[in-house]
C-alpha cells in the first residue's frame, strides 16, 4: 500500500465502523421503558414466550454515533453534483420535511373517521387537482407507491378496460428496446407478452415498424417520453393515433415528466395513462431507495377502472371511496391504506412553492442545463445523437476507443474528483452509455467546474493513463468492491 | 466423438451415438463475464429443440441456455453448479451443462460447424 | 425562485454557448400543436411563509392522534418513536441519496441495509430477508406470487385472519395471471377450517398472526400440513412489535414471513409510506423479489457491501424478473432499523411485554361495559370487541369522536356487506395509552351504549 496507514484504520474523517451486531453490551439501553410486570400467558393462544432474540443492546450515544458515521460514507444531493441520468437528483427542499412533520398531518391514523381528517383528504385532493391540471388528464389514481407500481396500475386499468369491452384477447404489449426494465416486467405481471419495437437512427421510435407490429391482439404501447435517450418523441401524436386506430391504449412512462412540466400537457399528446414519479418530478427525497410515489393519470376511457381508494367531494365534505361505486369498475387495490401520504405532503409543498411559473422555469432550466453539458462536452465526449436533448444528455464510449478505459473506469474516476457518477450502461441501445442529468438544481458555476473535470479526464484517458483509471476510486471509504465474490458466495446477513 | 456443432444462441453440442453433451461457447462465456450462478436440468426431463434447458448468470447479465436438439436429459453437471467460475475457465470442455439422449439426430443438420460458427461470430461485431 | 440557482444572465450566456436564441428552441422536437406558449393559468410561486401557512391550515382541520385518547390499530399502530430516529433520518447523506448503485460512495446505505436485513431475519426467525418492499400489503402479494413460483402451483389460500387490504391487494395482483387467489370469509373468532381447503394445487396458505381481529394462533400444526402437501406457509405480521413477545413465525415453521414495518420508526402518516418486510429460507433466496445488500471485499481486501443477486431483478431479467419492483422503501427501512437498534434485544422484548400488558389492562377495564364482549381469547396488543347485537360500531365511533376519543376501527369499514360484523369494533392498546385514556374510553362507552 502506497499511503501511510493509521493504527485505527481510520483516515481522518473517514472512520471505520463495525456492524451493530459486533458492538453492543448486554444490558445497555437507549430507550427507557416502564417495567411491564409479569406476562399474562393466558392470553397468548398457547404460544410460548420468545427466548431466542439475539439483538444487540446499545446506549443512545453509541447508536447516534454509529448512524452518523454510516451517513458519512454516503454521497447525497446535499453533498454535491449527482448527475445520475433518468433518476432526477434535484434538491430536496427542507420546507417539505418540516410541514410533513406537523402533528396534524403526521400523527393521523388512516382509518380515523372522515370528519377528523378533512385536512388530510384536502392534501390528497389538492395534489390530485394539480396533477390533473399539469397533465390535462381527467383522472388520477393516487395510491401507487412508486414508478414501477404506477406502471402496473396503468396497465391493470388498460387490461380491465379491454376485458370489460370484450377485448380481453388483446395480450401483446409493444415496448421499445430502449425501455427501462420495469416496462417489460410490469407487462408480464399483467399477463401480457412483450414485443420489442426498434428505434430509428435518430433515437426515436420507428413509426413504420410500430405500425407493422400493431394488430388486433395488441393491448397497449408502453413508451417513455421524453424517452430514455433524453429525446422527445417528435412523432408522438402520430404514434398515439396509430395505437388508437388499432384499438390499443397508449401508456406513457412518465419517469421523465420533469423535462416538460408546464411546457406540454400530456393530454395533448394522446396518451391514455401515465405515472408520475413524485420523488423525481416533484422533488421528494429519494431516501437511499424510496419511499417514492407513482400516481397515475388516466384518460376518461380508463378512469372508471381506477383502483380504490380515491377521494371525492360529498355533501359533508371530502370522503374516501374504498369500495365499488355506481358507474365505476375499479380493477382492485394496489396497496394498503390510502397511498404514500407522507410523500404527497412533500410533493404538494414543492408544487405550492414553485407554482405554475416556477414549475415551467424548472423544466426549462433542466433542459437548458442538459443542453449546456452536451454543447460544452460534445467535442471531447461522443454524443449519441445530434440536435438538442431534453433534460439529460446521452454520450457513448466511442471517445474511449483504444484508450483501455471503460465507461465504468471513467465513472469511478469521477468519484475521486468529488462527483457522483452519471448513469452508466443505460439505455442499452447505445454502447457504453453515459447518461447525464444535471437537473435545474445546478448553478452555471457548478456545471462549469464539472465540465472542466470531465474534459480533463477525457483528455487524460486519451493521453494513455488507463492504469490510473483502473485504480480509481482511491479516496473513498471503500475502493472497488468485488461483485463477483458477493454473487458467488452470497452473505446476506450477519451471523454470530 | 463427433465434432462440436453450434447454435446462433452460442450453445455447443458434441454427439457420440445418440448421446449429446451441451455447453455454451467460449464467446458466450466471455460476453457474460464472471459467471456466478448456473442452473442445470434434472435428469429425466424431456426437452424440445430450442427449449430453455439451463440458466447461466453473471453479475450483470442472465441468460437461458437453449437446447440445440430435442431429447431426454440424462445428467446435469453438478461441478459447474458448485463452482460457476469453471464456465469461464473451460466453457468448451469440462464446463458442459448437461447430457441428453437425442430423440431426433436429424436436427443436428441445422447446426453450424466450427468454421461456420466462427464466420457467424465475425458478423456480430 | 429559491430552488433555482440560474440567473437571467447565466441563462443568456448558456444559450449563447449552445448556439440557440432561446429556451423554446431546445423544445423544437415537441409537436407545435402540443407546445404551451406560457405558464399554465394556475397559482404562482409562494414563499416558505405562505406555503407553511397553507399546510398549518390543513393540519388544523384534522384531529391528530396525540390530541385524543387513541385506540386505533387494524394495520397501523401508534408507538413512541425515540427522538434520535428522526434526527438521524434527516441527515442529508441518508435523506438525499439514491439507490446505492455506486457502492464506493454508498457504504452507509449499504451497511445499514445489511444490518436491516439481519435484524428482519432475526426478529422473524428466518434465514434471510430482503432490503424491503413498498408496504405490508404489496409484500404479501409478492409472497403469494413467489410461493407459486417456488411450488409451480397456482392456488393461493388467503385466511380470514388476513387484513382485508392485504387480501384485496393480493387478489388484485393475481387478477390477470395464471394464479388464483382464494380468500376465506372474515374470521373474528378464529374458527376457520384452513386444513380442509388445502389440496395438491395449493401453492401457499397466507395467515396473519396476530390475526386481523387480534387472535394468536400456534402455527405449528398448519405448517406441518402445508409441508406434507408440498405447499408453503406464508405468515403475515401486521404488528412487528409482537415479534418480541412470542415464538417467531420462523420457529413455528413459516416458509415466507412478510410484515408491515410501520410500527417501528415511522409514525402513522395517514397510512403511508409503509415498509414491507420480506424474509424467507436460504434455499428460496433466488426466487425472492426485491433488492438485496450483500457482503464482499474491496480491492484492498477490506470488508464492504454491494447490491447483489440482481439478476433476479427487472433491469436485467426484464419480462422474466421476479417482480417489477425497482426500489425498496429505503428511508423507512433505515427508520425501522434505527428504532430497533435503539431498543436492542432487551428493549424490544420489554416493549412487546408492555404492549401486551396494556391490552390485558384494557380488556379488564372494558369488561365493566355491559353488553360488550371481547371476541378472541388470545391477543397481543389488539382485539375485536362485540358491542351488542343492535349496536353499529361505526356510529359508536362517531359519537365518541364528539367526546374527543378515537375509539377504534369499526369492522364494517372493511366488510360493509356483513351485517353480523356491524357491531364489531377493533381496539388496540400500546405503550402510548395511559390508564386515564382507558378510563375515559370505558366511561364514554358506558354512556353511549346505555
Amino acid at each position: 500500500m502506497s499511503e501511510t496507514t493509521s493504527f485505527s484504520g481510520n483516515k481522518g474523517l473517514q472512520i471505520e465502523e463495525k456492524l451493530i451486531f459486533e458492538m453492543g453490551n448486554p444490558g445497555a439501553v437507549a430507550v427507557d421503558l416502564p417495567e411491564p410486570g409479569p406476562v399474562d400467558l393466558d392470553r397468548m393462544g398457547g404460544v410460548r414466550k420468545r427466548a431466542d432474540l439475539a439483538l444487540p443492546d446499545l446506549s443512545e450515544p453509541q447508536v447516534v454515533r454509529h448512524y452518523t458515521r454510516l451517513s458519512q460514507k454516503n454521497y447525497g444531493i446535499d453533498t454535491g453534483f449527482y448527475p445520475l441520468g433518468s433518476c432526477t437528483m434535484k434538491h430536496n427542499p427542507r420546507l417539505s420535511e418540516k410541514v410533513a412533520r406537523l402533528p396534524g398531518l403526521a400523527d393521523l391514523h388512516p382509518f380515523q373517521p372522515r370528519q377528523t381528517v378533512q385536512g388530510a383528504l384536502e392534501v390528497i385532493d389538492q395534489l390530485a387537482w394539480w396533477l390533473k391540471q399539469l397533465t390535462g388528464m381527467p383522472a388520477v389514481a393516487m395510491s401507487p407507491a412508486a414508478g414501477a407500481h404506477g406502471e402496473w396500475c396503468g396497465l391493470m386499468a388498460i387490461r380491465a378496460a379491454h376485458e370489460d369491452s370484450g377485448q380481453g384477447h388483446r395480450r401483446r404489449v409493444l415496448v421499445p428496446e430502449s425501455a427501462h426494465g420495469t416496462n417489460p416486467a410490469t407487462a408480464a405481471m399483467c399477463g401480457y407478452s412483450v414485443d420489442p419495437i426498434p428505434a430509428k437512427e435518430n433515437g426515436r421510435v420507428d413509426l413504420d415498424a410500430l405500425k407493422a407490429k400493431l394488430g388486433p391482439d395488441v393491448a397497449a404501447l408502453m413508451l417513455t417520453n421524453p424517452n430514455t435517450c433524453g429525446l422527445f418523441e417528435s412523432e408522438i401524436i402520430e404514434i398515439a393515433a396509430a395505437v388508437h386506430g388499432a384499438g390499443a391504449y397508449f401508456y406513457c412512462d412518465g419517469a421523465n415528466f420533469n423535462a416538460i412540466v408546464g411546457r406540454v400537457k400530456v393530454a395533448d399528446l394522446g396518451i391514455d395513462a401515465m405515472h408520475i414519479n413524485l420523488h423525481k418530478t416533484f422533488s421528494t427525497p429519494h431516501g437511499g431507495g424510496g419511499p417514492g410515489a407513482g400516481p397515475t393519470v388516466l384518460s376518461a376511457a380508463l378512469a372508471p377502472f381506477a383502483p380504490v381508494p380515491y377521494v371525492v367531494s360529498g355533501p359533508d365534505g371530502l370522503e374516501l371511496v374504498e369500495g365499488r361505486r355506481e358507474g365505476t369498475k375499479p380493477f382492485g387495490r394496489v396497496k394498503g391504506f390510502h397511498g404514500q401520504f407522507g410523500v404527497f405532503v412533500r410533493a404538494l409543498a414543492y408544487i405550492l412553492s414553485m407554482g405554475a411559473d416556477g414549475l415551467r422555469q424548472a423544466s426549462s432550466d433542466a433542459v437548458l442545463n442538459a443542453n449546456y453539458l452536451q454543447a460544452r462536452l460534445g467535442d471531447v465526449l461522443t454524443p449519441s445523437f445530434d440536435g438538442p436533448c431534453m433534460h439529460e444528455a446521452l454520450f457513448d464510449d466511442r471517445f474511449l476507443k483504444d484508450t483501455g478505459v471503460t465507461t465504468l473506469d471513467f465513472a469511478k474516476a469521477l468519484i475521486d474528483e468529488g462527483y457522483h457518477p452519471m448513469t452508466m450502461y443505460f439505455p442499452l441501445v447505445v454502447h457504453g452509455a453515459l447518461l447525464m442529468e444535471p437537473t435545474e438544481t445546478e448553478s452555471k458555476e457548478a456545471l462549469d467546474q464539472f465540465i472542466a473535470v470531465v474534459r480533463g479526464l477525457a483528455e487524460k484517458a486519451k493521453a494513455g493513463a488507463a492504469e490510473d483509471f483502473k485504480a480509481a476510486p482511491r479516496h473513498t471509504p471503500r475502493r472497488r468492491l468485488d461483485e463477483t465474490l458477493a454473487a458467488r458466495t452470497p452473505i446476506l446477513r450477519w451471523k454470530a | 466423438m463427433s465434432e462440436m456443432r453450434f447454435t446462433k444462441d452460442h450453445e455447443w453440442i458434441k454427439v457420440e451415438g445418440d448421446q449429446g453433451t451441451v455447453g455454451i461457447s467460449d464467446y458466450a462465456q466471455h460476453a457474460l463475464g464472471d459467471v456466478v450462478f448456473v442452473e442445470v436440468p434434472e435428469p429425466g426431463r424431456t426437452i424440445a429443440k430450442g427449449d430453455e434447458a439451463a440458466v447461466v448468470e453473471s453479475v450483470k447479465a442472465a441468460s437461458e441456455v437453449y437446447s440445440p436438439v430435442s431429447g431426454t436429459v440424462t445428467k446435469g453437471n453438478q461441478a459447474i453448479v458448485d463452482q460457476p467460475g469453471l464456465v469461464n475457465e473451460s466453457a468448451e470442455d469440462g464446463a458442459w451443462f448437461f447430457k441428453l439422449t437425442l430423440s431426433d439426430p436429424a436436427e443436428l443438420a441445422d447446426l453450424m460447424d466450427r468454421a461456420a460458427y466462427d464466420a457467424y461470430l465475425a458478423t456480430l461485431e | 425562485m429559491r430552488y433555482l440557482p440560474l440567473t437571467e444572465s447565466d441563462r443568456a450566456a448558456m444559450l449563447a454557448d449552445i448556439g440557440v436564441k432561446d429556451v423554446d428552441a431546445l423544445f423544437r422536437d415537441v409537436p407545435a400543436a402540443a407546445r404551451l406558449a406560457e405558464a399554465l393559468p394556475l397559482p404562482r410561486h409562494q414563499g416558505e411563509l405562505e406555503v407553511e401557512r397553507a399546510f398549518t391550515r390543513m393540519a388544523g382541520k384534522n384531529l391528530s392522534a396525540g390530541c385524543a385518547p387513541f385506540f386505533m390499530g387494524a394495520g397501523v399502530y401508534r408507538h413512541h418513536i425515540p427522538a434520535a430516529v428522526d434526527q438521524l433520518l434527516l441527515r442529508g447523506e441518508f435523506l438525499t441519496a439514491y439507490t446505492p448503485y455506486q457502492p464506493e460512495v454508498s457504504q452507509g446505505t449499504l451497511q445499514a441495509l445489511f444490518e436491516f436485513q439481519t435484524q428482519v431475519a432475526m426478529v422473524t426467525g428466518m434465514e434471510v430477508a430482503n432490503a424491503s418492499m413498498y408496504d405490508g400489503a404489496t409484500a404479501c402479494a409478492e409472497a403469494a406470487i413467489m410461493a407459486c413460483r417456488v411450488t409451480k402451483r397456482r392456488k393461493v389460500l388467503l385466511s380470514g385472519s388476513l387484513h382485508p387490504h392485504y387480501v384485496e391487494t393480493t387478489e388484485t395482483s393475481l387478477r390477470f395471471t395464471e394464479m388464483e387467489a382464494e380468500p376465506l370469509p372474515p374470521d373474528p373468532l378464529g374458527l376457520e377450517d384452513l386444513l380442509g381447503r388445502l389440496d395438491g394445487d395449493t401453492a401457499c396458505v397466507v395467515v396473519q398472526n396476530p390475526g386481523f381481529f387480534g387472535g394468536i394462533r400456534d402455527l405449528r400444526p398448519l405448517a406441518a400440513i402445508c409441508h406434507e402437501l408440498g405447499a408453503l406457509l406464508v405468515v403475515m405480521v401486521a404488528e412487528p412489535t409482537s415479534l418480541g413477545l412470542f415464538d417467531s413465525p420462523g420457529a413455528m415453521g413459516a416458509d415466507i414471513v412478510v410484515a408491515e414495518g410501520q410500527s417501528l420508526g415511522m409514525g402513522m402518516n395517514f397510512g403511508g409510506p409503509g415498509l414491507g418486510l420480506f424474509a424467507t429460507r436460504d434455499k428460496f433466496v433466488r426466487q425472492m423479489p426485491g433488492r438485496l445488500a450483500g457482503q464482499t471485499l474491496d480491492v484492498d481486501g477490506k470488508r464492504g457491501w454491494v447490491l447483489t443477486l440482481s439478476t433476479r431483478e427487472q433491469h436485467i431479467r426484464r419480462e422474466k424478473a421476479t417482480s417489477n419492483i425497482c426500489t425498496n422503501s429505503g428511508l423507512c427501512a433505515l427508520a425501522f432499523s434505527i428504532h430497533l437498534t435503539l431498543l436492542g434485544g432487551t428493549g424490544f422484548t420489554r416493549l412487546a411485554e408492555l404492549n401486551h400488558a396494556k391490552a390485558v389492562q384494557l380488556e379488564q377495564k372494558l369488561s365493566q361495559v355491559k353488553g360488550l364482549r371481547v371476541l378472541p381469547d388470545s391477543y397481543y396488543n389488539e382485539f375485536a370487541v362485540h358491542l351488542g347485537d343492535e349496536v353499529k360500531a361505526a356510529e359508536v365511533v362517531d359519537r365518541l369522536v364528539d367526546k374527543g376519543i378515537l375509539a377504534g376501527v369499526p369492522a364494517s369499514r372493511f366488510y360493509p356487506t356483513w351485517p353480523e360484523l356491524a357491531p364489531v369494533l377493533i381496539v388496540a392498546a400500546t405503550e402510548m395509552n395511559t390508564e386515564d385514556d382507558m378510563d375515559r374510553l370505558v366511561a364514554a362507552l358506558k354512556e353511549t351504549l346505555s
